[in-house]
């Protein structure tokens, strides 16, 4: 039986080891060294394979499951477990990583095992984010993701990569404090660091309220929500073309993540009496962002608040379930909640599709200005495909996997209230007029510089990384039925049972 | 007979002497030192009046370890002292504020 | 029955797949067979599927074809739903898509001319030429063919998507490029109403499906919702209302219109095919669709009505001043539209749609003959620099004149028809705006006539081509290009008279299209005429006819007989002129308001609250403020012993006097 193997365990430990052994083999047989990564990455999607087709989308259990003892004396759990909130973005995690290694193949010539290594470690960390069910092996992992991710921005970064990796570090950390103060508060409240526990203790409206915004912090920073966003655009300009793709693709989710698995379910009616603050900042990220995505001259800069308005969704699908919850008794707020979910799962594909994009100019011609592009699709016609082509998605383009979660959440905040919707709907105009734009100035039109004019089409492993994840934001955007299956019987319960308060 | 308090305001006055030489000296480096091994003798005076008067001769045990690290001390302070003035040519207090903020 | 439904869906799919992505394999001539092959199966199936509606043997088919997703209880499926008006629409769809990809083989050979020599994205532009026109046909035939508003909002940004790659088809022309962009955005101002809409839609009946939504919109129809503070909509006119910008955007009313006209950019085929004759037409169909909802809410259709007879009149005028030869068929495409929205407003929907058809046909047929004297003239499209054109293209000019008379509403042709049905529909009905959209679609006439005959005479009479080096090379168009022409002429011609009987005065939409008795106009229409030969002996009695017959003769007099006479007029008219001439200033007032005013506020948003206040004050301002403290703090750390042994001592001293004393 499938199920019964130790398969969460797997999915961690077989990235992080390998990462130790791809570190080890040093740069001497650096083409050995980017098999081995690479061979790692797939294992472990292979090998988190199962967490998908043996998952059963009828219980809102835990699935999986994972439970010994770590550190008794605290009563410290290595405790794992997944259900069909955090199954998706496990499968989004291994997925990507792949990816990414094989974008890097040739770019990166300085200290390329460190760098396998430092994604192969990452994936197996993030893979425990969300797969952890112990508050403080969650918190381990949390804190262990920004090691790679710090280096990975520090040293394979730009030229203002110091200033980026240290307001990274400093915003995330910052955030995350105070989520240890608030994990360890309840753990003396429930005498363990069990998360599922933490659900259904008792706390009284000013000690939510109080763990909600500690909780607001860490998460929202994370997310990035407005105004806790600035580290974002610098962290992804700097970043290498796979230390974006992972930033956008996952480290992001986690924040979502974490509205979900900790302020919902243990802070019920702190969220439900805060709601009108998430409510707004989701709203004005996806506004204010949108606007300011508009004037951005450097590419990645762009696509990275294009990131903040599309997780100005997320957080607004998650949030709005109480206001439905109150007009409509009850129903349509699912829909809020799984639009969300859907919109993170979407925009690990696009936005890991468009930073790959820029990465792929980037390393033709070393500049992410739009000004230096112009009439690419003269010269690369297959890459102006799938540009225009992720370029749509992330406009929202039904079909695409990018409209899937925008079209939700639109649905879910209608019943909200008529303005939310309105509001949210802009994006519709402000979206499509940022990406298009920039396409319009980077893609088409005449060839507007000797660098362009000399450019190359992609080779095959562009062509690979690119049309694998065309290939997946077009399912899901055609069929998006499997996975909002799949977090159908989660969701409701989470729904249930924030619906319960806990006064 | 000479009376515990007389010991131990000879202790004080040693110990007062010393920290008077610490912030008042700005010249030598050495007579810092110099203070600083008064300033643990006046400490052991107490120990061994005390250890007398109350009976208890852990005291001047501690005496011993006391007198045994400030030794080491004095020789290590002094062998810092020689390579300072070696790098600095000079032993003046005023000179040494590289630690100045 | 639903194979073929399938099959009439795909086959343009798979001819599209596989002209895009092996283009390059099968050569220009593969593709535009594996692509017309598509294109022709599906238009001759959905000719069998409305030939079978036609003889009765078809039944109504409502069915999905698989389950998008199912999330809160709603169901979101792809389905298809055919019935009478879908069998309309289709055939329409498939016979001028076919046309066009005829057509296109000839307009399109010497495309490579159009790219630089270098530029690889020209290599294989016939190919993606062809695979683009197909996906359209498509994307279009999902949207008519949907049974549920998932899909056919699918429909309707998949056109807008295509229709956005082919205005920017030619990527090289900065002009093309800002077409497209402009025409995606102004596109997606509508849409942005339209997912609102479909919200609204979902958020009462929990439901996207078209048959369970137009079964509860008769319970629905009192519901008052509170938007704005205590004021309260009838949420049927909300929606209707909703439902309706989307429209304008995609037919390109007043004020969405402003990316029609550029769209020309785009190469003729498409003009034909996307901006006039299908997609252009989605928002009508769109309502038509929709009139089980919009009986419910005269405010909406007095919206309709109003903007639909603004569009009308309005852009027809600007029509009169344009000479660009594709701009002047654009606008009148616009005022079309507006002739189409007009009859939707009036609860006249088989009018609208009859119109949207012979509109499809004769309006297809004029962009194609515009495009086969543009391919004579060597792509130059100014019309001051033709003339006399009639003796070198004898099939485009006959083929011209039809649609021409077609257009204007002569009698007997398919214009007229379906034109004065409107004109009759609105003249009965009574909702608000009535009167003023009867006096502009009357005004309207009048212009259409004016501005089609000015074009008509302006390039094909008069004397030859000023070019002589145009006038050696202009030659009649190769046979792929005249035989569409004629293909389409035919039903320019004839359609009307042979479909109004059963279309406007016979029951064929009777159980699609829901009219409630007080608005049946055209059941009023009925009362005085109910047959195409009685509207033909009833033409004395319209108005509508002596106004067309003023506009052609007044455009017969300046441009014909009299051509001194225009720019008197010009000058005589000189405000006028401008006001025309310019829009109304409509793109430059878009350009200043919309366009700068996002970009400021963007600059705004950006320098003073990204970089100004989170940045500058919240993040850095903090790092600043710990080295401002500090740069203080650091003069107590003077390096000296004896200073750090003083404050010892105090702070040894302050602490024993607390001890001892408190």
């Amino acid at each position: 039986m499938i199920a019964d193997w130790p398969i969460l365990s797997l999915t961690v430990w077989i990235p992080i080891i390998g990462g130790f052994m791809v570190l080890a083999s040093g740069d001497r047989e650096a083409n050995a060294t980017k098999w081995t990564a690479l061979i790692i990455s797939i294992l472990t999607f292979i090998v988190s394979l199962p967490l998908w087709f043996a998952f059963d989308s009828s219980t809102s259990a835990m699935q999986f499951v994972e439970r010994v003892p770590w550190v008794p004396a605290f009563d410290v759990e290595y405790y794992m477990g997944v259900d069909g909130i955090s199954m998706p973005l496990i499968i989004l995690t291994t997925f990507i990583t792949p990816l990414v290694v094989i974008a890097g193949w040739e770019v990166i010539k300085y200290r390329p095992s460190q760098y396998m290594a430092s994604f192969l470690i990452m994936e197996g960390v993030m893979v425990g984010v969300f797969s952890a069910l112990d508050a403080m092996l969650f918190y381990v992992y949390w804190e262990a993701m920004l090691i790679p991710m710090f280096l990975i921005i520090g040293i394979w970064g730009g030229a203002n990569r110091v200033y980026a990796t240290i307001k990274f570090f400093l915003y995330t950390f910052l955030g995350s404090v105070f989520m240890l103060v608030a994990l360890i508060y309840m753990y003396f409240q429930s005498g363990n660091f069990d998360i599922l526990g933490f659900h259904t203790l008792k706390l009284g409206l000013t000690e939510q309220i109080l763990i909600f915004i500690a909780f607001l912090l860490a998460f929202a920073v994370k997310v990035p929500m407005w105004p806790v966003h600035t580290w974002l655009p610098d962290a992804h300009v700097e970043a290498p073309t796979g230390g974006s793709v992972i930033l956008a693709a996952i480290m992001l989710k986690i924040g979502g993540y974490g509205f979900l698995r900790f302020s919902l379910p243990i802070t019920p009616d702190a969220s439900h009496t805060l709601d009108w603050l998430i409510i707004g900042m989701s709203l004005i990220a996806v506004v204010y962002i949108g606007f300011v995505a508009l004037i951005q001259q450097d590419m990645k800069k762009l696509i990275a608040y294009s990131s903040i308005a599309h997780m100005g969704f997320v957080t607004l699908g998650f949030f709005i379930v109480f206001i439905i919850s109150q007009n409509n008794a009850g129903s349509g707020a699912a829909l809020g909640v799984q639009g969300g979910m859907v919109q993170m799962v979407s925009h690990g594909f696009i936005s890991a599709a468009l930073f790959l994009c820029v990465g792929v100019l980037y390393d033709r011609l070393h500049s992410r200005e739009i000004k230096d592009y112009g009439g690419v699709v003269n010269t690369m016609p297959v890459f102006g495909a799938f540009m225009v082509f992720f370029a749509m998605a992330n406009a929202g383009l039904p079909g695409t996997s990018g409209f899937v979660g925008e079209f939700m959440v639109i649905l879910a905040s209608f019943r909200a209230d008529f303005w939310y919707a309105f509001l949210a709907a802009t994006t519709l105009i402000i979206g499509a007029a940022y990406t298009l734009w920039m396409v319009k100035r980077v893609i088409f039109g005449e060839v507007t510089n000797e660098g362009v004019a000399a450019l190359e089409d992609m080779n095959h492993r562009e062509y690979i990384v690119l049309g694998t994840l065309a290939a997946a934001v077009l399912l899901l955007g055609l069929w998006p039925a499997p996975l909002v299956e799949v977090m159908d019987a989660s969701v409701n319960n989470l729904l249930q049972h924030i619906a319960v308060s806990k006064l | 007979m000479i009376a515990l308090s007389d010991y131990l305001i000879l202790g004080a006055i040693l110990f007062a002497i010393s920290v008077a030489g610490i912030f008042i000296n700005r010249k030598n480096v050495i007579i810092l030192l110099m203070c600083v091994e008064l300033m643990l003798l006046a400490v052991n005076m107490n120990f061994i009046a005390f250890s007398h008067f109350l009976g208890d001769t852990a005291g001047q045990v501690f005496v011993f370890f006391i007198l045994t690290v400030a030794a080491a001390e004095a020789a290590i302070g002094l062998a810092i002292l020689v390579v300072l003035f070696r790098s600095k040519r000079s032993i003046n207090v005023e000179d040494m504020d590289v630690l100045k903020g | 029955m639903e194979n073929i439904y399938l099959t009439i869906v795909l086959a343009p799919l798979i001819g599209a797949i596989i002209a895009g992505f092996f283009g390059g394999t099968i050569g220009r001539k593969g593709s535009h067979w594996v692509t017309s092959t598509g294109v022709g199966i599906s238009t001759l199936l959905s000719l069998y599927v409305l030939s079978d509606f036609i003889l009765g043997k078809a039944e109504t088919f409502n069915g999905s074809v698989y389950t998008w997703m199912v999330s809160d209880g709603i169901h979101m499926e792809v389905g298809f739903l055919v019935d009478k008006l879908t069998a309309v629409m289709i055939s329409v769809v498939t016979f001028v898509s076919f046309c066009i990809h005829i057509y296109t083989i000839g307009y399109m050979a010497d495309d490579e001319h159009n790219w630089p020599k270098t530029s690889l994205a020209g290599r294989n532009s016939y190919q993606r030429f062809f695979s683009y026109i197909s996906l359209f046909t498509f994307s279009m035939l999902m949207l008519v063919m949907s049974n549920n508003f998932l899909q056919l909002f699918f429909g309707w940004e998949a056109v807008g998507l295509v229709s956005y790659l082919l205005i920017g088809f030619w990527s090289v022309r900065p002009t093309a490029i800002f077409a497209n962009l402009k025409a995606f955005i102004v596109n997606r101002v509508g849409d942005f109403g339209f997912i609102l809409g479909i919200a609204a839609i979902a958020m009462y009946t929990n439901s996207l499906d078209y048959a369970e939504v137009f079964s509860m919109a008769p319970g629905l129809a009192d519901t008052q919702i509170q938007i704005w503070g205590d004021s309260s909509w009838s949420l049927m006119s909300v929606i209707g209302i909703l439902l309706f910008i989307g429209a304008m955007g995609k037919s390109a009313q007043v004020p969405l219109h402003v990316w029609l006209p550029d769209s020309m950019e785009g190469p003729t085929p498409i003009s034909a095919l996307i901006h006039a004759a299908t997609m252009v037409t989605a928002g009508v169909f769109m309502v038509a669709r929709m009139s089980p909802l919009y009986e419910f809410s005269e405010t909406a259709l007095s919206f309709v009505l109003v903007i639909g007879a603004t569009t009308a009149f309005f852009t027809g005028l600007i029509g009169i001043v344009q000479n660009d030869i594709k701009r002047v068929v654009a606008y009148s495409t616009l005022s079309q539209l507006g002739y189409m929205m007009v009859a939707l407003g009036a609860s006249a929907y088989a009018a609208g749609i009859f119109h949207l058809m012979t509109h499809a046909f004769f309006k297809a047929l004029l962009f194609l003959a515009a495009g086969s004297v543009i391919i004579g003239m060597h792509h130059d499209q100014d019309i001051r620099n033709m003339g006399g054109v009639r003796k070198y293209m004898p099939i485009t000019y006959w083929t011209s004149l039809l649609g021409s008379l077609a257009l204007i509403g002569f009698p007997g042709f398919s214009g007229f028809f379906s034109k004065d049905a409107i004109i009759e529909a609105v003249h009965h009905s009574s909702i608000a705006g009535s009167g003023y959209a009867y006096v502009l679609v009357l005004a309207g006439v009048f212009v259409t006539a004016l501005y089609s005959f000015r074009m008509f005479f302006l390039v094909f009479h008069g004397e030859g081509p000023r070019d002589e080096h145009a006038k050696e090379h202009l030659h009649e168009s190769p046979k792929v290009v005249t035989v569409p022409l004629i293909l389409l002429a035919i039903p320019s011609v004839i359609i009307g008279y042979l479909t109004i009987g059963p279309m406007l005065f016979g029951d064929w939409f009777k159980d699609v299209l829901y009219v409630l008795p007080e608005h049946d106009t055209l059941a009023a229409v009925q009362a005085v005429v109910h047959s195409g030969n009685g509207m033909l002996a009833h033409t004395y009695a319209s108005p509508a006819f002596y106004l067309a017959m003023a506009g052609l003769g007044v455009a017969w007099y300046i441009y014909v007989k009299n051509p001194a006479i225009a720019d008197k007029v010009k000058s005589t008219l000189s405000p006028v002129y401008t006001l025309l001439d310019k829009k109304y200033w409509f793109d430059e007032a878009y350009q200043a308001v919309f366009a700068a005013g996002s970009r400021g506020i963007g600059k705004f948003l950006w320098l003073v609250g990204d970089r100004g206040v989170i940045d500058g004050l919240a993040v850095n301002g903090s790092a600043y403020s710990v080295g401002w403290l500090a740069s203080i703090v650091r003069h107590l750390q003077t390096g000296y012993l004896y200073h750090y042994a003083i404050a010892m001592i105090l702070g040894l001293l302050l602490l024993l006097t607390w001890f001892v004393f408190v």
